[in-house]
């Protein structure tokens, strides 16, 4: 997949001067950084782990020592997002710094869908990936980022091939799917995951022309629809999120074939976060083998409460944000 | 003493871009086995520890059992390939680790610095200089990559960036590089280390 990958963005990555720091002086002018290459290649190596959501230095530290692949920083998990209401947006600068200081893992931090300028400053703060998020409030109803524009890679949420191909059009370097932030029910999460297979095994059976009219159909850009039919899988990696609360959830979600999975509010709205962490990280490396999810599900304590979908008005589900 | 002609590779898949390895080896003839236990080591004849976060690497082969394995399989001399996080799994020194520090396998006679480069901001493509291959084709993709910064004696240096810089090492049945062939469309590194499990199987090293 990763030629395909290197071949969506025909722009040429940027030269170190660009964005040189102190730090940079003296590095030979052939070293280009931001190539979509970079950018997709730090999600292939985070593939197989758990990406956790954690609001504090003293849980990013947890979240490494549990195995964590990469840490999400942000002031407030999804379900207290929703709990709270208001607008939520970016995080505050100084919190961010603190969990990047704490941890030698990638950080991660959320942006407003279409705050570009948000990004901007992450991208200031030299976090490793910016998560173009629903679970914050959008900023622009109409437009995402222009995520070529950035040398950060981005991930963005989907909920169907049309909709994960539009991202990857806009610059996206890695997808997840959008699933129910902050309700620690997995069932969105799977709608999703089912919706992008079950395309792509439609697109993969059908004849050229047929193609065309499924472009227009699900609006999806025709040359990433073709790369996708040809690699038979998103041309990005593509991660769960969204209502991941137990093991079993993350395997599921993993035997459904999404390349990884980020954790929210499931971790630390749990009893015991450092168990229940750990053993998240182990049944997504151990996705297939009931035995071990067994052992690994065992004495985790409670989880999350959870929320069911019945009991979400349409204005409090965050994946209808995003377009 | 089994004498294999295309023999069998394992790639350690507890987390990173371990299919990008399988692939990458597909595409030259040779079968490769995800590792994820004990077990999955048997009958193998070379094992590459790909890319991905060395911590969570460290503490997977942990609870799964397969740090003990991992350091015999390397101290029976067969061949071992690390890849970025795998580089760092085989040094004997590793600066930059996580707080407490963190589970390795060592063997390589290197001082490895972790994130040496930055993060993901100053990941980057570059020309690689390399005696194994030809260098004006060479390219190698670094995310938030290490660099060797003390080769030992009983290590050679196999690759370097255009300052200096090592990023790829050979010792015995050992091979470690900083980038990811596995990202390229680029089989040669995958080619070195075959003929190096081929040589090791020759001369009789492998059960």
């Amino acid at each position: 997949m990763n030629e395909e990958n290197t071949a969506i963005d025909s722009r040429p990555g940027h030269d170190d001067e660009q964005n040189a720091t102190p730090k940079d002086e003296g590095r030979s002018p052939t070293r280009q950084t931001g190539t979509f290459a970079v950018k997709a290649g730090l999600a292939q190596m985070l593939k197989g782990g758990v990406i956790m959501d954690v609001v504090t230095p003293e849980q990013a530290a947890i979240a490494e020592e549990a195995g964590a692949a990469a840490v999400m920083a942000l002031e407030r998990v999804p379900a207290d997002i929703r709990k709270d209401g208001g607008v939520a947006r970016m995080s505050d600068p100084a919190m961010i710094k603190g969990i990047i200081a704490a941890v030698t893992i990638p950080v991660m931090a959320k942006v407003r869908i279409g705050h570009f300028v948000e990004a901007q400053i992450l991208e200031a703060l030299e976090i490793d990936y910016i998560d173009e998020s629903e679970v914050l409030t959008p900023a622009d109803e109409e437009h995402h980022i222009d995520k070529h524009r950035f040398n950060v890679p981005f991930v963005c949420g989907c909920r169907d091939l049309g909709e994960a191909l539009r991202r990857v059009s806009e610059g996206a370097a890695m997808l997840r799917t959008k699933g129910e932030a902050g309700t620690g029910n997995v069932v969105e999460a799977v709608r999703h995951a089912r919706a992008v297979s079950r395309d792509i095994r439609r697109l993969t059976s059908m004849s050229d022309d047929e193609r065309f009219a499924f472009a227009k159909d699900i609006r999806a850009p025709i040359e990433l629809l073709r790369q996708t039919a040809e690699a038979g899988r998103l041309p990005v990696v593509n991660f769960a999120a969204g209502g991941i609360a137990t093991p079993a959830d993350a395997a599921l979600m993993m035997q459904l074939g999404v390349d990884g999975v980020f954790v929210g509010s499931g971790i630390f709205k749990s009893d015991n976060p450092s168990k229940r962490a750990k053993a998240i990280v182990q049944a997504v490396t151990h996705y297939n083998d009931p035995k071990a999810l067994a052992e690994i599900s065992e004495d985790l304590g409670p989880a999350m409460v959870g929320i069911g979908m019945e009991t979400l008005a349409d204005t409090e589900r965050m994946a209808s944000r995003g377009w | 003493m089994v004498r294999a002609t295309v023999p069998t590779i394992g790639i350690l898949a507890l987390q990173g871009g371990y299919s990008e390895h399988v692939a990458s080896f597909r595409r030259i003839g040779v079968a490769g086995r995800q590792v994820r236990s004990p077990k999955d080591l048997d009958g193998l004849h070379g094992l590459v520890l790909p890319g991905g976060e060395s911590t969570a690497i460290g503490l997977l082969a942990e609870s799964s059992g397969l740090i003990g394995p991992l350091r015999s399989w390397r101290e029976a001399g067969r061949p071992v390939w690390g890849t970025c996080a795998g580089m760092i799994m085989l040094a004997d020194q590793v600066l930059g680790q996580k707080e407490g520090g963190q589970s390795l396998i060592g063997g390589l006679d290197i001082t490895v610095s972790r994130n040496h480069f930055g993060g993901q901001l100053h990941s980057f493509e570059a020309a690689i200089y390399s005696p194994l291959v030809n260098a004006a084709s060479a390219r190698g993709v670094f995310i938030r990559a290490p660099a060797i910064i003390e080769v030992g004696e009983r290590a050679e240096p196999v690759a370097t960036l255009a300052d200096g810089t090592c990023v790829g090492v050979r010792q015995g049945f050992l091979l470690a590089t900083a980038f990811h062939p596995e990202l390229t469309a680029d089989d040669r590194w995958h080619r070195i280390f075959l003929d190096m499990v081929l040589r090791s199987t020759s001369s009789g090293r492998q059960s």
